[in-house]
């Protein structure tokens, strides 16, 4: 298997209602992700498209042939592929096994969503549509209601009192706000406190409107090339080392591991694996965090943390970007905003800019940061790893 | 090879307040809502055996914000129960006013009935689902 670099990228702000189309979005950052690579969009020789609702959005299905035509890339093939919150990081890891096998030497990723032109009540029906259809979602299953049954497992499963919790999920959303407010990409750039949290409106039980990501429009891309043209071209590539990707059932037929996560646990194995490391070599991660409480879930199945033990490392600043394992630098879903067909490529893009040491003139570097986690989660069971190295 | 309990199979029970489920002859679990293979070891060897509909909550959450369509429905909790059988299941709690619910109702005894969400442009019909009250005395 050949190695993969990461070259050049480009994102979006994210924003409330772009004045931009999907197509023109994934054009404006592909064409950054290109020229900056030192290419030219004839270079590309397949595209590889994140996007989840756009066709009930924008009406638009087959995205991909719009995309990579209006962008100067004509007639290559191009590919887009949906699993819900995680589709750009699906997509970066199908680039990656293609550039790896040898199959191509460089190739474009990007994802891309228009949420807000759905509309809160439209956007909320469109997103429990990752939740089972036929057995779940008649009962009003969305996903606040599936992390505030999750939250309310996670306080009885690890026996922890639901007030203490809710201080634990607080201190995510504010730590988020607090670094989201210094990345200019951010959709949501203010301060909160956890008052703040604790006085927002109630959305699910125990889940409240800043335990919450934002419905988002935005776009990302990155250019992955083979280790002989990465070096050819280009002075500062990251290393994608190891992917993961595993599934799971319905909510319910996850009883075994609840509140844990086991597609996770068995995706990030494998990404460690690959990249024949540990989490105690992980120097920076940008987990999903859709919901103050998932980012606990998740923290403690990549292994950061003890289960049951990660709000307390919130609440101590373990996760500051001077702590012990700083996580979601950028703001994270919840500030820096969640348009999901372009998380995972917006994940990968500020893990990249971590090692780059691109950070720093924003008051969000990590330093000396040379190993980077990637962690996304698309509806209730499909999760997507990647470990990238400078 | 045929669907052992399909969803139309599945609903029409549902609809008169009776689960089925599948009990698998490899392993003797119980996969409930149904599924082509057995939940627990994928055997395919399997059975529909009716299911009680009774058992213990297991987590809850009362939602304030519904999907377009259903904003009527609102306020409405979600439980999900673990059955006496052992597998759980997703419904709703009917028999108690969502503001009184609180952390406590986890564990209670319940005992399921039905009712019919009618379905929306993107759900290809209607579907039953589960309804919950409560079983126990407190």
């Amino acid at each position: 298997m050949r190695k993969v670099a990461v070259l050049g990228m480009g994102h979006s702000q994210f924003c409330f209602n772009s004045p931009r189309t999907q197509v023109e979005l994934m054009s404006e950052v592909a064409l950054d992700a290109i020229t900056s690579s030192n290419l030219i969009a004839k270079d590309i020789e397949a595209a590889f498209i994140g996007n989840c609702l756009g066709t009930i959005a924008e009406g638009q299905a087959t995205i991909q042939q719009f995309a990579v035509n209006d962008m100067g890339c004509l007639n290559i093939p191009a590919l887009r592929y949906e699993g819900a919150c995680a589709s750009g990081t699906i997509a970066v890891r199908e680039a990656f096994m293609h550039v790896a096998a040898g199959h191509y030497d460089v190739v474009l990723v990007a994802g891309v969503e228009k949420a807000t032109a759905l509309g809160t009540p439209l956007a909320t029906r469109c997103f429990s549509m990752a939740g089972d259809s036929r057995y779940e979602y008649p009962s009003g299953y969305t996903f606040p209601a599936a992390f505030a049954l999750l939250a309310h497992l996670y306080a009885s499963h690890y026996n922890i009192p639901l007030p203490k919790l809710k201080e634990q999920m607080a201190a995510v959303s504010v730590q988020s706000h607090f670094y989201g407010n210094k990345n200019p990409l951010a959709q949501l750039r203010f301060e909160i406190t956890a008052e703040d949290v604790l006085n927002s409106f109630m959305v699910s039980t125990p889940i409240q409107l800043h335990d919450c990501c934002p419905f988002t429009d935005g776009a990302a891309a990155v250019v992955l090339a083979s280790e002989e043209v990465a070096k050819k071209i280009y002075s500062k590539p990251c290393w994608i080392t190891g992917v993961g990707l595993a599934t799971s059932g319905q909510l319910s037929s996850q009883y075994r591991y609840l509140p844990r996560l086991r597609a996770r646990e068995l995706s990030v194995e494998k990404a460690y694996k690959m990249a024949g490391i540990g989490p105690q070599d992980v120097d920076v991660c940008e987990l999903h965090d859709c919901f103050s409480i998932a980012s606990l879930i998740a923290s403690e199945s990549l292994g950061f943390f003890e289960f049951g033990t990660a709000g307390e490392a919130w609440l101590k600043g373990e996760t500051k970007v001077d702590g012990k394992i700083p996580i979601n630098i950028s703001g994270g879903l919840k500030s820096k905003g969640h348009p999901i067909g372009a998380t995972g490529v917006s994940q990968l893009y500020h893990i990249c800019k971590q090692l780059r040491n691109e950070m720093v003139d924003l008051g969000l570097q990590v330093e000396g940061a040379r190993t980077g986690l990637v962690d996304t989660l698309g509806g209730d069971g499909c999760l997507c790893h990647l470990v990238v190295q400078r | 090879m045929d669907y052992k309990l399909p969803f139309k199979e599945y609903n029409r029970a549902l609809r008169k307040s009776r689960l089925l489920g599948l009990r698998c002859n490899s392993c003797g679990a119980i996969t409930c809502p149904p599924k082509m293979s057995c939940q627990e070891c994928t055997g395919l060897d399997l059975e529909v055996t009716e299911l009680s509909g009774k058992g213990s909550i297991v987590t809850y959450t009362t939602s304030f914000g519904a999907p377009q369509g259903r904003e009527n429905e609102l306020p409405y909790t979600i439980v999900i129960v673990q059955l006496d059988e052992g597998p759980w299941i997703m419904g709703n709690l009917i028999d108690m006013e969502t503001d009184k619910i609180t952390f406590d109702i986890i564990g209670r005894r319940v005992k399921m009935g039905s009712r019919v969400y009618p379905g929306d442009v993107y759900s290809a019909g209607a579907s039953a689902r589960p309804v919950f009250s409560f079983d126990d005395q407190i």
